[in-house]
């Protein structure tokens, strides 16, 4: 079932007869950066041998378009970003180039390791919390909405930096409770149609469903640009997605339930690369 | 790949429990699975049944493949093929299938069409808003039920 590693051979048979994960293709961007896009499953992803990047589900075309910048349209957003990040705001009159260096140099590796526990805050944050932390608490400037178009962007900036890096997650420490919880979110059977992440993106991946190809639902690659609605996408917009689709109330971004979800999920992917911002369908 | 049954093991307690009070929209009664009187009392448009198994609630054709529907796109692979399901099945089994397929198959990732309690944190269709739960319909009514059994009696290998 698997494709055999060329592009052409996908290109040739028909979009609804092709489906099955690509194994073989590799994903190096820029001929620089090598993305692990496979990978033997971390002990704590009981049901899983193998852990895939979704860029290995999308279609040659799709994967393509993250080999090169210049053809990732995430990568404008992350230009804008690069604006945003040296710009001064705030009563301290500063920007986050001030603290953390040109062109990002400081947050290198910071994507790799977020969700992640803030001892100070005596609790877990994302990216998002994180950038606005410091808006408010170091720049005395305005927060940013959770998936506002200006925060989506810094992530995708802030994860760029660390293309190539090794997810790894940690969940053993004071961290653990929030990662039981959203273990517990993972295998909850939600909506009229009752069913849990689980049910699609562990006991299902490389299914078709109708015409989706299920992939593991991995989050190496946020924020995602989506060919389907042409902007960046959050981690967050998109678990809300999928709970919407099981005719469920969904949880808000930003909410305790989705920061819990995206540590358990973020921890399920320890060992894929760093990828955002990624190209999906 | 994956060993989906750890997870079926595991979350085969609390379904147990779910299914001890589940409601339906009339009175319903499972023998192994099955439902022999019909939901309705008025039989099955197979015609219909058909359009329901490509389109609104119903859409069985995001999992199950059907080469009688074979002209229509997009047939998912998530439950077993449908051809032959009438020699497969009685009507009573399939009635009983479509209406809960949680009776016959314990933790069946196949929706339960006429069931309309025990979700957790149902919505107003698919607006991502809460529904109350007092207010929740059928995926699909006693008839449409009939009808997409109908239509399943057709699927005939022999
Ligand atoms: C009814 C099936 C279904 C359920 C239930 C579901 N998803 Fe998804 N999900 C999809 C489909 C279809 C896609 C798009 C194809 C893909 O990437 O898998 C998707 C995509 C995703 C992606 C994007 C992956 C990428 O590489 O871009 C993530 C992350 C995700 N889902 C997480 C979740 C989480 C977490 C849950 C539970 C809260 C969940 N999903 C529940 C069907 C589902
Ligand atoms: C989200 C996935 C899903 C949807 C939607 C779905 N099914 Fe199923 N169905 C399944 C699975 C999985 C099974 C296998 C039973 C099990 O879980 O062991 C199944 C089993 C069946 C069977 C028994 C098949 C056999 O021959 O053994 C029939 C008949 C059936 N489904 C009909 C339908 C009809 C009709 C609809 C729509 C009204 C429908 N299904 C919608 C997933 C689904």
């Amino acid at each position: 079932m698997k494709r055999a590693s060329s592009l052409a051979f996908g290109l040739a048979c028909l979009a609804s007869a092709v489906h099955a994960q690509d194994t073989e293709s590799k994903l190096v961007i820029n001929d620089d950066i090598d993305i692990t896009t496979v990978a033997e499953a971390p002990a704590h992803a009981e049901n899983l041998s193998e852990i895939y990047s979704g860029w290995a589900f999308r279609s040659p075309e799709t994967m393509a378009l993250q080999m090169d910048d210049f053809d990732n349209p995430g990568m404008i957003f992350v230009d804008q970003a690069l604006d945003a990040y040296n710009t001064v705001e705030g009563s301290a009159g500063k920007s986050c180039q001030s603290c953390h260096g040109d062109d990002a140099e400081g947050l290198v590796g910071a994507r790799a390791v977020y969700p992640k526990w803030n001892a100070n805050a005596g609790e877990v944050w994302t990216m998002e919390m994180a950038i606005n932390g410091c808006r408010t608490e170091r720049m005395g400037a305005e927060p940013w909405g959770y998936t506002s178009g200006n925060m989506v962007n810094m992530t995708a900036l802030i994860s760029s930096v660390s293309r190539g890096m090794p997810v790894n997650v940690s969940f053993e420490g004071p961290e653990h409770d929030t990662w039981l919880q959203g273990k517990e979110l993972y295998y909850t059977r939600t909506g009229q149609l009752e069913l849990s992440c689980a049910n699609c993106h562990e006991d299902n991946y490389d299914m078709m469903i109708r015409a989706d190809h299920l992939s593991q639902g991995q989050i190496n690659g946020f924020p995602t640009y989506r060919l389907k609605n042409a902007k960046l996408n959050a981690v967050h917009s998109r678990f809300k997605g999928c709970i919407r689709d099981t005719r469920a109330e969904t949880y808000s971004p930003g909410s305790p339930e989705f920061v819990a979800l995206e540590l358990y999920v973020a921890s399920r992917g320890n060992g894929l690369s760093v990828e955002g911002p990624s190209v999906r369908n | 790949m994956r060993l989906s049954t750890i997870t079926a093991v595991a979350l085969a307690f609390t379904a147990t429990v779910a299914s001890a009070q589940t409601k339906y929209p009339t009175d319903v009664t499972f023998e192994d699975g099955a439902i022999a009187a019909s939901l309705s009392g008025t039989p099955g448009d197979p015609a219909n049944g058909q359009v329901l198994m490509n389109k609104g609630a119903g859409n069985c054709i995001a999992c199950h493949e059907v080469t009688a529907l074979a002209e229509l796109p997009f047939h998912g692979g998530i439950g077993p093929m449908l051809d032959g399901a009438a020699d497969r099945w009685t009507e009573a089994d399939l009635r009983g299938i479509v209406a809960d397929a949680k009776v016959m198959f314990p933790e069946s990732m196949m929706p339960s069409f006429y069931k309309i309690s025990g979700f957790v944190r149902p919505g107003d269709a698919y607006t991502g808003k809460a529904i109350d739960p007092d207010a929740i319909t059928p995926l699909l009514s006693a008839q449409e039920i009939e009808d997409v059994v109908s239509f399943l009696m057709t699927l005939r290998d022999e």
